[in-house]
This record gives structure tokens, sequence and C-alpha cells, in this order.
């Protein structure tokens, strides 16, 4: 029999259909394969139970001619969706043994379309961080190695790290991610594979937990384009339980994967190539890329984005705003962990001293300095008219091109130790290419392009879209992974 | 205003963080750096451009019945509370 953990979610769907292997059997293999890659640390919780109670179920539902958009299909989940009854906690302390009475939107609509959950994965502490180090559960290891440097201990790119990285080992067939600055297009531009933040209001927020509410967007992280497609439209879609969710109907994104770019209108920003701060083989698959599109009848456009170099100041303001607000809840009352104190005032002091991890800390007190008077101002009113001016820039753009063809992140992935994981500001700048469409909203899918000649390490580009243009970004990244050598099967760090 | 030890005490208990002395420094140095970084924004001519709250900001807020939406899931609720009593939340005494 084929080796089950190596297929791709289309593949998966159409041998469960044929009857060449149950759900249960995908399942097991599944769990087998997480067991031997514990040393990934990809998953902070696993839930073998639940996950085989409902493969059977599913293939019920498959015997009774009910299935669904995933039905039978292993996923992995990231520890910042509320799984009812299963352990949440976004990989903070503070939520130490928070088990929701409810199920999160997104999660549930993958259930309903038959998914089956293996467990929680490993992210950033809330959200907040590029490498995947902030993690109270402790780093997730990048199942992908440095040639030049086998031992190396690589991070897999953050916040979903875990999701990134279970994907790319093959212990689960695809994840969710989220994404609030570049949070599913870094790991999977790190681990190579393909990672969508859709639309902002495309997939529900509700039963996510919140880091920066007006960039949080719930996404995809898959092995291939396809299975995104497929992923993507079990996720999505209006939900009224979420007060910016757009009504706005899910078109069959499979059907969109033509691999036809003839006369699209492809947009090179050239702020996005900087002297410094780009990577040579980064740039080189990015230009290559962008020739071979060219060659299969795309038109390259040169365009211009002036405001991208306030992107990144401007969303660290807004992000920790934000987030300094969104984390006022957390106080050893309703839930998570309580250290006590003499008074209330107190038990709170002590609770969130205790709860928070440093860098979650460090962006409260950034928050809660600029939304002071003096700061307000200057600080986040500030940030917000830029973020206008940079929607605005986007918007021209797309009256000229149809995608924008961009780097998903400066390098590739970097190792545990390197100086630079000990200097916030510089772990900021990783994010320098994805936080632009994070503040306007815009769809972008990472996918694999190419490797690095030095270090063998994958690169993804990003082809961003205009808001709800999912399947052009989608049709493009399809045609850009049938061109790029990259291998689509996962790297087995277990062995066989 | 610039970043000194009285602020980062004033932010610490505004966000009911608690900062240790040995920290004060460092978090003095740390805020200083950000809002130096973040001073380039200043450079942006953003007159008449107003604040934007939200990508979706054309999108009306839904209206709907006026009716209890809680779920009915009192003790659901209180189950993941780190202390509670007959059907309440417990903290500590806060009023002498």
């Amino acid at each position: 029999m084929t080796d089950l953990v190596e297929l791709t979610i289309a593949e998966a769907l159409d041998g469960l259909a044929k009857k060449e292997f149950s759900a249960v059997e995908l399942t097991q293999a599944h769990l087998k394969e997480m067991e031997k890659a514990r040393e990934l640390n990809a998953y902070v919780l696993e839930t073998p139970e639940i996950a085989l109670e409902r493969a059977k179920k599913s293939d019920e539902r498959r015997a009774a001619g009910k299935a669904g958009k995933m039905e039978g299909i292993p996923v992995g989940m990231k520890d910042l969706y509320c799984t009812k009854g299963v352990r949440t906690t976004a990989c903070s302390h503070i939520l130490d043994g928070f088990v929701p009475p409810y199920e999160s939107t997104v999660s549930q609509k993958l259930e309903d379309e038959g998914s089956v959950m293996l467990g929680k994965t490993n992210m950033d502490e809330f959200a907040m961080g590029t490498a995947n180090l902030t993690s109270y559960y402790g780093a997730v290891r990048n199942p992908y190695k440095d040639k030049t440097n086998p031992d190396k201990f690589l991070i897999p790119g953050g916040s979903s790290g875990g999701s990134a990285a279970a994907v790319a080992a093959g212990l689960c067939m695809a994840a969710t991610g989220s994404d609030t600055g570049g949070s599913i297009r870094t790991p999977a531009s790190f681990c190579g594979i393909v990672g969508c933040k859709p639309t902002y209001g495309r997939c529900s927020r509700w039963g996510m937990v919140a880091f920066a509410s007006s960039l949080d967007q719930a996404g995809t992280m898959t092995r291939t384009v396809r299975d995104t497609a497929i992923m993507l439209e079990a996720m999505a879609g209006f939900d009224p339980k979420d007060s910016t969710s757009a009504n706005v109907a899910v078109p069959n994104y499979e059907k969109a994967l033509t691999g036809d770019v003839k006369g699209l209108r492809i947009g090179i920003p050239r702020e996005y190539n900087p002297d410094k701060g780009l990577n040579a083989d980064v740039r080189h698959v990015w230009e290559q890329t962008a020739e071979k599109l060219k060659a299969a009848g795309a038109e390259i456009v040169d365009i211009s984005l002036p405001s991208t170099q306030y992107a990144l100041p401007t969303y660290y303001l807004i992000a920790p705003a934000e987030a300094s607000s969104n984390l006022a809840r957390y106080d050893g009352v309703k839930y998570g962990l309580r250290v006590d104190g003499n008074s209330l005032d107190e038990m709170y002091t002590n609770t969130r001293t205790e709860g928070f991890g440093k860098e979650v800390k460090r962006r409260i007190m950034i928050g809660t300095c600029i939304l002071l008077e003096g700061y307000y101002e200057t600080c986040y009113l500030k940030a917000q008219k830029v973020r206008r001016l940079l929607c605005h820039e986007f918007a021209e753009a797309y009256k000229k091109v149809d995608v924008i063809l961009a780097p998903a992140a400066p390098e590739t992935a970097f190792g545990k130790d390197d100086d630079s994981t000990s200097d916030p500001l510089k772990m900021q700048l990783y994010d320098v290419f994805t936080v632009p469409s994070s503040l306007a909203g815009l769809p972008a899918v990472c996918v694999p392009a190419g490797t690095s000649e030095v270090n063998g390490l994958p690169i993804g580009l990003q082809v961003i879209g205009n808001s709800f243009q999912e399947e052009t970004i989608l049709r493009v990244a399809g045609t850009i992974e049938a061109m790029s050598d990259m291998p689509i099967r996962p790297l087995r760090v277990g062995g066989k | 205003m610039s970043i000194d030890r009285e602020m980062v005490k004033r932010l610490g208990i505004l966000s009911r963080l608690r900062i240790p002395e040995e920290n004060m420094d460092e978090m003095v140095g740390e805020l200083t750096k950000i809002l130096g970084w973040v001073d380039q924004l200043k450079d942006v001519n953003t007159d008449d451009v107003l604040p934007m709250n939200s990508v979706v900001e054309d999108m009306n807020l839904r209206e709907r019945d006026d009716v209890v939406t809680d779920g009915d899931i009192r003790d659901e609720i209180l189950a993941n509370a780190p202390e509670s009593m007959d059907g309440y939340f417990l903290v500590p005494k806060v009023v002498e």
C-alpha cells in the first residue's frame, strides 16, 4: 500500500473515495508518524482518542454517502483555536488548563466537512513571534536541515511554527494557522509549504484567541496549492458571530486552478527589493520566478508602493495597542492561571506577571504606552493614518496589476541560537514583506518557489491579491508550484 | 515625553505587570528604542488623512433580535474558573 502520510489531501480524498484505505487507517498512520517525530515539538497536545473516534465516524459518513469536502483528512489545529473539551492555551502559561466550552467557527467548519483533528499545534505565545521561540511549551524544530550544518537547530518560523513543521514533516495533511503580520506566510516559507492568509473577513475569527483583532485572520497550511484550495473552501464563509465577517459567497477555489496565467498582470514592487536586507538567493528565486511567469504568458509590471518602509513601524504600533487591550481579559478570575495575592489588584498583578512570557509583556507595555495621553495622537492615531495611506497605495496598484509577487521572508530559516533571535527589533525585520498586506487586509499566499544554493533551505514567494481575489492568487501560486522543482512530499523525519 | 523609570513603573501599574527593579533599566531602554524607531512615521505627511480602525470600515454593524443568547451554560463557563462558589466567580475580598 502507498505510504499514507506522503499523500496530498487531493490524493487521499481520491483514495478514500475508491476505498483503497479508510479514514481510520489514514489517521492511524499519521498518529504513528507524530509519535516518531516528537523531537520536533510540533504538537503541544496530541488527541489520538478524539482523532480515532472522528475517523471512525468519518468512515461511517462516507459509507452512508455523506462525505464532506475534507472527509477523513487528518489535520493539526493551531493552539489558538478554541476546541470544545480540548485544552486550548495559545501556548501561554496564563491559559493553563483552559478547556473551552465551545468550538471556534473555523475548527467547527473543518469538522463539519469531515476533517479529523489530530491535536493542537505549537505556536508563539499568543501568536507573538516570528520564530516560534516564545511558546511556553518550548521551541519547534524545522524538519529541514541546513546542508552546511545539518546539526543546527533551525526554527520553523512563527507564529504558526508547529503547524508548519507538522505539515512539512507529514505529521498531518494540513493544519490551521493564523496570520496577524505574517504568522502563516513566514513559517510556510521557512518550512517549504503553502500558507494562505485569506482576505480579512473571509474566515470567522470567532473562537480564535485574539491578538490584534483588526489584523488577525485564520488561514491554511498545506503541502500543495490544490490542498490549500480544498481546505480554504471548507474553512471560509460568513459567520454572524464575528462582527467583521464578510457576507461574501465562497467560490469553488479548486476550479480556479487552471494553471493559465496568460495575460495576467503581475506587479513587482520595487520597494520589496532593497539593496540591504534581502538574501541573494531569495532575490534570485524571485527574479527567476517572474521570468518563468512571463514565459508562461503573464505580463510583468514594475510597480511602486512608496510607503512600504513605514509598514513595519505602523504595524508595531497598531498590533501591540490592540494586544494590550485584548490581553486585559487575563486576570486570573475566569479561566487559566491564578496566582493568589492579598488583594484583588495584587492577585491580578501576580497572575499576569507570572502568566505572560517576556515578549508578550514587552508588547503589552508598548501598547499601554502608546495608548497613553501624550502618545495616543503622535503614535497610535498616526499609525492608523499611515495604515490608510498604505491601503490606498495597494488600491492604486491594483488598478494596474492583478496580483503582486514578492518574497515572503527576507531570509531562509535561521538557527534557534543565532544572534538575531535575542534582539526583538531585529526579529521584527523578518515581517517586513508580510506586514503591509496584513495592514491592508489583503489575501496572500506563500508558495515554495525554490531553494537556497548556499544552504539548501526552501524559499517561498508571496502572491498578494486584491480583496476577495483568493482565486487569482491561488491560480498564480499553482502555476509557480508547477514550475518549481520543490518537492511536495513530506520530509519523514521519523524515518520510514 | 521620554521614557524613564517612573514611566515604566506607571505602565507596569496600568498593565498589572510587576517589573522587577533589576529589569527596570532594560525596559526603559527597550521602550526608548522602540519609540525612537517608530518616530520615523512623523516623516509621512498625513494631513487630511483619517485614522483607519479597520479595513472593513464600510461594513455596517449587523443588528440582531434583542433576545438572550448567553447559551444558558453557566456551569460550563464556571468550570474554567480558578475559584467559584454558588454560581459566581470568586475573587479576593474587595470590600472591607
